[in-house]
């Protein structure tokens, strides 16, 4: 009760305030007439109001009000009377120091300290008031929390070890830097004794071919014929003649993910996105049949013979038999990921295949048939990024060429004997394709960013004989003329270009030229 | 018959924490590699979960994971880690420029750390097969290193440091400390595949400056 007996003080006190000012409007004044009279509970609410109300009272005198007082010294004026009329006239006068408006004086007396003091005390002690504001503040914090570190750190505790790590060594720089770089790649180009023209020799366009690194799109046939997939379209250029046939469109939003020729007569088999691999035979343009036995898109196929490989999406290898009816010889689960690379080697004694999971499978053919154990006889798991680019050397039956993506920038050699890595060498770039020479102990790459070169390396010295610059996107694929003699490089920017970049040395070109001359003469007996 | 099969099935929390230190030991090392925060010549080809992993042979910086993944497995085995977090900032300003959080969440239910303690007679087990917790993490490193293709290029010399995320009532043991959060101002974050070994379950997230 005791409290209760203060609270009445302080009310009479503020009202005492006010009386001081003048008179109080009478709303105010009965507000504070039945405070005063009303019962305990309600004193606390209405003291309040009072309170507002007085503050907002001593606001609008205040401006009146002080003032006055310096005023009154310095102009010797009478003092003011309680009427505040004047004071805005006295605002006018012009003197030196502004007076009012500008400037905020408080006013001693009638700010209650002791009142503000145990207004704020009953505040925070005030369980209700509480209740009121903190919830919304702790949430606040720990969405704040939540956002900045991922999670409530209120019951949390971060800590580290004292022992920091070292530092790399001062002025190492980023080896990452010719990633992101145009620079020219710091290896050096070796001059040559050969000439190899720096420009593309023909530049065909090759319009909504497909961006995509895990495909295989182009293939060049020993009948010199070049097969390209573009979107749900296969084209067919006969190099010799320069004629252009479309072989079929697919329908829907279905397109083609690869095409490969059968080594020997007019047969291409074809790839989708259903799962199915199509055979065309490319002489009469009929499709002779349709293989089915993927799950997901046919992104790598390659040809052992009569049998077909194909690589798909979810990581299945599947030898078709292209002669039989059950087509289905074998079923493999190569690969965690898509196969995006394929390719028998010359001799058919090995198979090697590369996934998006990073892995260069090496399978050996079954003896006496022509498709490959279903378990790899090495797993080389070295590439740090997939492994599309595929190339067996023509002059080392067991000798295969690796490249990787992004991440891994390397063409690895491999014995396919022993299971060796050979040699690996870091090109500073994507490698989408490699093919080897036929007419020198070379290997061109194909690649991405930052230039978008062909690079053609000596093996197996690995020296830079020459970057082959133009394309303005990526070298997704390349391929190789029956001759040996020009490179055909498929671009993300949507154009073909053939380099000749592996002409014959004139000194030399008899040989070639005679026994070129001669298997052809084989294959025409053959056939 | 069941002899095998409780071999290849099962898992305890021991086994579990060491799968967690395994992963962020080589998963932490493979970042340093690929982010070329130390120079290449420093790392050593390793096989692990079948796959080739370059691990750092500086041998103050193999002390350091020695002593600070050893300290959070032993957190893992006591339920008090919630999170580390692989800071990489900027040698010369302190700058934060990437940070990589492996968030830890306890499977198995919300069993109170001091029970599991008492009871080590009758330790947990998970029931998933090491192989397919083995590709599963795999998964996660391929991602890690391919990650490269799109953070930015971090164009100076640059320093790491693992912050561990405890539970409050965890002990500091000795010349470990105390210290902040870090975050990255204006930063763009990409979470990275989970993976589980049915007791643990990780979380990879990446954070780098958006610029």
């Amino acid at each position: 009760m005791s409290h209760l007996k203060y609270m009445k003080e302080l009310n009479t006190l503020t009202r005492m305030d006010d009386a001081i000012k003048g008179p109080v409007p009478r709303w105010q004044k009965k507000c504070l007439e039945t405070s005063t009279s009303s019962a305990a509970n309600m004193s606390l609410n209405t003291s309040r109001k009072a309170m507002n109300v007085t503050s907002a009272n001593n606001s609008n005198n205040s401006s009146g009000k002080t003032p006055k007082k310096g005023i009154e010294i310095r102009n010797g004026k009478k003092t003011p009377s309680k009427n505040s009329k004047k004071s805005p006239s006295r605002a006018t006068t012009p003197n030196k120091t502004p007076c009012g408006g500008d400037r905020f004086i408080p006013t001693r007396t009638t700010t209650n300290f002791e009142l503000g003091y145990f207004k704020l005390q009953q505040q925070n002690t005030d369980p209700d008031n509480k209740n009121e504001t903190s919830p919304n503040k702790r949430e606040m914090q720990r969405l704040i929390g939540e956002n900045l570190h991922g999670g409530d750190l209120s019951n949390m505790r971060v800590l580290s070890y004292q022992n920091k790590a070292p530092a790399p060594p001062e002025g190492y720089q980023n080896p990452l830097r010719v990633v992101y770089s145009q620079s020219k790649t710091p290896a050096s180009v070796k001059a040559s004794t050969r000439y190899i023209p720096n420009a593309p020799d023909r530049i065909l366009d090759a319009p909504e071919i497909v961006d995509d690194y895990y495909l295989n799109l182009v293939d060049w046939s020993t009948s010199n014929v070049l097969a390209v997939a573009l979107g749900a379209n296969v084209y067919l250029w006969n190099a010799g003649t320069g004629t252009i046939e479309q072989l079929f469109e697919l329908e829907g939003n279905d397109y083609v993910c690869s095409v490969a020729w059968i080594q020997e007569g007019p047969y291409l088999a074809v790839g989708t996105t259903v799962g199915n691999t199509e055979l065309w035979d490319c002489s009469q343009m009929k499709r002779v049949r349709v293989m089915n036995g993927h799950s997901a898109r046919v992104g790598s196929l390659s040809w052992n013979s009569h049998i077909l490989t194909s690589g798909c999406r979810a990581g299945q290898i599947i030898h078709h038999d292209v002669r039989q009816r059950e087509h289905l010889v074998s079923t493999i689960n190569a690969h965690a990921q898509e196969v995006c690379g394929l390719k028998w080697s010359p001799d058919g004694k090995y198979l090697a295949s590369g996934g998006n999971d990073n892995m260069l499978q090496i399978w050996q053919g079954v003896a006496g048939t022509n498709y490959s154990h279903p378990q790899p006889i090495y797993s080389l798991s070295q590439h740090q990024a997939a492994v599309k680019a595929l190339a067996w050397c023509p002059w080392q039956n067991h000798v295969l060429a690796s490249g990787g993506g992004t991440a891994d920038r390397t063409i690895r050699f491999w014995n396919c004997n022993t299971g060796a890595c050979l040699n690996t060498i870091d090109t500073k770039s994507q490698v989408c394709s490699l093919l080897w020479s036929t007419t020198y102990k070379e290997i061109v790459s194909g690649h991405g960013y930052a230039q978008n070169q062909l690079t053609i390396w000596k093996y197996p010295t690995m020296n830079k004989v020459a970057e082959l610059t133009g394309h303005s996107s990526r070298v997704l694929h390349l391929a190789m003329s029956p001759d040996g003699t020009t490179v055909l490089s498929a671009g993300a920017d949507e154009t073909l270009r053939l380099w000749k970049c592996f002409i014959p040395d004139p000194h030399k070109k008899k040989e070639p030229i005679k026994q070129t001359s001669a298997v052809s003469c084989l294959k025409r007996s053959i056939r | 018959m069941s002899e095998t099969q409780q071999k290849t099935q099962c898992i305890t929390l021991k086994g579990s924490a060491e799968l967690v230190k395994e992963y962020l030991l080589y998963g932490i090392n493979n970042i340093l590699y690929q982010r070329g925060i130390y120079p290449p010549e420093t790392f050593e080809t390793k096989d692990h979960f079948g796959l080739c992993i370059l691990m750092s042979v500086d041998p103050k910086i193999v002390e350091f994971f020695k002593v600070v993944l050893g300290q959070i497995e032993e957190w893992l085995l006591q339920r008090k880690v919630e999170r580390v977090s692989l800071v990489i900032s900027q040698v010369k300003t302190k700058e934060v420029l990437e940070k990589w959080d492996f968030k830890v969440d306890y499977e198995n239910g919300e069993i109170d750390a001091k029970t599991i303690i008492k009871n080590e007679i009758m330790p947990e087990v998970g029931k998933k097969d090491l192989k397919t917790i083995q590709k599963e993490i795999r998964e996660v490193i391929r991602q890690i290193t391919a990650t490269v293709s799109f953070l930015p290029l971090l164009d100076c010399l640059c320093s790491f440091d693992i912050l561990t995320y405890t539970k409050s009532d965890c002990d500091i043991p000795n010349e470990w400390d105390e210290t902040s959060p870090v975050f990255i101002a204006n930063s763009q974050e990409v979470q990275l595949r989970t993976f589980s070994t049915s007791l643990h379950k990780m979380q990879t997230i990446v954070s780098y400056k958006n610029t």
